[in-house]
């Protein structure tokens, strides 16, 4: 075979290989949207589920997502920051806690996230949940169960890592020179840090933020069994109520249901919400990063 | 990602160590307390690992104990007649023996000894916790799903760093990351209501849901992980490389696999390695498209029920602190350490292996 047409066949192989993952991201999107666009409705966002869950709307699944990532959120962001604070500010490069830290937030970011379901159980529900119960509850089961506050804390340690990686990346693009500057005119390595270093670094933590909360609204398996419920017929009340999901919605609808056919449009409008809801605050996050990368330079 | 030495940005773009001396300066509470504080926080992402780690065993230790128990038994209160009475009772079963048996009480059971048999039947009267089944279910639909993933990624990834113009790569980049933004009920529900139902109409086999569903569509949630590695390794080879072959007249092509390819060797292999750890304990998609069904047969278009879909599927319906629950965690904690292995060794060992590389040629 003459040379260059090998090299115009293996090249247009390698471009073909992106051509097929593009096109399997835009038939999944086209797909979806062809699918749930004429269901999805105002009614449908905030009506609860009707007649045995075959009509009515996904509120309650919209509701108990929103208060799973908040409660995610605010558990998750401030371990997230002071551990990415720590690890460029503090850390030497070569201490092995340094080191340590770094390989425990990368195996936490590739444990599965089902082993997170099982720690919630295991740990939240299981141990902390039920001696609470014994200790303030007089053996009265209220923590001890499947609750939003234990799926939302389950979730919080499946997202830290996304939080810590983009903080610090953000925290790294900030010049030497600026911190430099501040310690020059007498200010203290925490003021500097305070006053320097974490505002230059908002977009950063905004970033990390908006991954944690799409990669937190979409995942199932840690919440399976930690807080997740098929129906409710009301919203969660306290922090010990079990709540509906989206993602859960999407699998139970489809797997479970008795009469799976008759729910389909209210199953691909479902799909539809979550994934526009992943999908723009994932497009947020890559104009935000690409922003921060462009500044770096 | 991960092969990229953190260091601080100076703008004039030298890569002076940040070495600032605080010698001579006020001692300061506050800057004190912060930094304690700061470094315990840390300290957290530790010991969450570590949590994990004895929770997650701590929940299956009790198979290993059960087992204890009805040895002690076995030897030395009924020696003889155990075996025989275990297989009359076993077979006059009825409602009240189904109790007995899903209770722990190590008579009727025999939980960790039957962690090697070739079924999985964890409710039954005679309840059987074959576990190889499932590994054998979870290797398959693995090697299927990277055996799509692998050559995909590597390729988009090549065509990315090697051959795209600058401005076709700026889209194709943030293409693929948005593919690793969906999550993995989508691409399960996906699965399962369009790509079953058309490889069916492709290849019309019997069993809608299957290996080969399942692994073409974990391969999709392993693809962004594998091109971003791989991306990130192809683009770290030295510039230098690239213009030495070219300038020795090969062609971008032989430039690309002879030159660049072999460099990023080792990162390509960490992330094929990371691939794998993400379909090895992908639930969702395993649930919602490999059928469930425990069968052991080499027919990639047979179903199969891998091990974190039967964590899935079974956890929400047992007894807590029962011996299926046990079991379930048990299986959790071969996942756990399965995928602490796989990063281990794609940190340490293959991190290393780069360094060196460039660090004596750079």
């Amino acid at each position: 075979m003459n040379r260059n047409r090998k090299d115009i066949i293996i090249e247009s192989l390698t471009g073909i290989s992106v051509l097929l993952i593009i096109f399997i991201i835009i038939s999944i999107l086209a797909i979806t949207i062809k699918g749930g666009w004429p269901n999805l409705s105002w009614k449908f966002l905030v009506e609860f589920p009707k007649d045995g869950m075959t009509k009515g709307g996904i509120f309650p699944a919209i509701v108990g997502t929103a208060l799973m990532t908040l409660i995610m959120t605010i558990a998750a962001v401030p371990f997230g920051v002071i551990t990415a604070i720590y690890l460029a500010e503090y850390a030497k490069e070569n201490s092995i806690f340094a080191k340590t830290i770094r390989f425990a937030v990368k195996t936490l970011a590739v444990v599965p996230s089902i082993i997170f379901g099982l720690f919630g159980l295991g740990f939240f529900i299981g141990f902390i949940g039920q001696n609470m119960d014994k200790i303030f509850n007089g053996g009265v089961l209220k923590w001890g169960q499947p609750s939003i506050l234990w799926a939302s804390l389950t979730m919080a340690l499946l997202t830290l890592p996304v939080v810590i990686v983009s903080v610090e990346e953000a925290i790294r693009t900030i010049p030497v020179e600026m911190r430099e500057a501040s310690l020059a005119l007498g200010a203290t390595k925490w003021q500097t840090i305070r006053r320097v270093v974490l505002p230059g670094s908002v977009t950063g933590i905004l970033t990390g933020t908006i991954l944690a909360i799409s990669r937190g609204a979409g995942e199932v398996a840690p919440i399976l069994f930690t807080g997740a419920a098929y129906y409710l017929a009301d919203l969660p009340h306290s922090l010990s109520d079990q709540f509906m999901s989206l993602g859960y919605h999407i699998y139970i609808m489809s797997t479970q249901s008795a009469n799976v056919d008759a729910t389909l449009p209210i199953q691909f409008a479902t799909t539809l919400v979550l994934l526009l809801l992943t999908f723009s605050l994932n497009a947020i996050a890559v104009i935000l990063r690409y922003r921060i990368r462009k500044k770096a330079k | 990602m991960i092969h990229r030495v953190l260091k601080h940005k100076r703008t004039d773009g030298s890569n002076e160590p940040e070495k600032i001396s605080f010698a001579g300066k006020k001692f300061r509470f506050s800057d004190w307390f912060a930094e304690r504080l700061i470094k315990a926080v840390a300290f957290m992402s530790i010991a969450i690992v570590a949590l994990i780690f004895i929770f997650v065993f701590r929940e299956a230790f009790p198979v290993f104990r059960m087992n204890a128990i009805q040895n002690v038994a076995t030897v030395n209160l009924v020696p003889e007649r155990y075996g025989e009475a275990t297989e009359n009772s076993a077979g006059s079963n009825d409602a009240a023996q189904t109790v007995k048996a899903s209770v722990s009480d190590g008579k009727y059971v025999k939980p960790s000894s039957t962690l090697l048999a070739r079924v999985w039947m964890p409710v039954s009267d005679n309840p059987r916790y074959g576990i190889i089944p499932l590994f054998f279910g979870t290797l398959k639909v693995t090697i299927i799903a990277l055996l799509f993933a692998a050559p995909i990624a590597i390729l988009a990834a090549i065509y990315t760093s090697m051959f795209a113009k600058p401005w076709i790569r700026e889209i194709i980049k943030p293409a693929i990351e948005l593919l690793a933004g969906f999550p993995s009920v989508v691409i399960g529900f996906f699965a399962l209501m369009v790509l079953a139902t058309v490889f069916q109409d492709i290849f019309g086999y019997a069993s809608r849901l299957n290996s080969f569903v399942g692994g073409f569509a974990m391969s999709l949630a392993a693809i962004p992980v594998i091109y971003t590695i791989t991306e990130d390794a192809l683009t770290a080879v030295p510039k230098t490389y690239i213009e030495a072959s070219l300038g020795l007249g090969a062609s971008r092509r032989q430039t690309a696999f002879h030159v660049v390819l072999p460099a990023a060797a080792p990162g390509i292999f960490a992330a094929v390695v990371l691939g794998l750890g993400r379909i090895f304990g992908e639930t969702m998609i395993a649930l919602m498209a490999t059928g469930n069904a425990a069968l052991t047969s080499m027919n990639p278009f047979e179903s199969v029920r891998t091990l974190s879909a039967t964590i899935g599927a079974e956890m929400a319906e047992v007894v807590f602190g029962d011996t299926h629950y046990s079991v379930l965690f048990l299986i959790g904690s071969l996942l756990f350490i399965f995928t602490f292995a796989l990063n281990a060794i794609s940190e340490l060992y293959i991190k290393n292996l780069v360094i060196r590389k460039y660090q004596s040629k750079k």
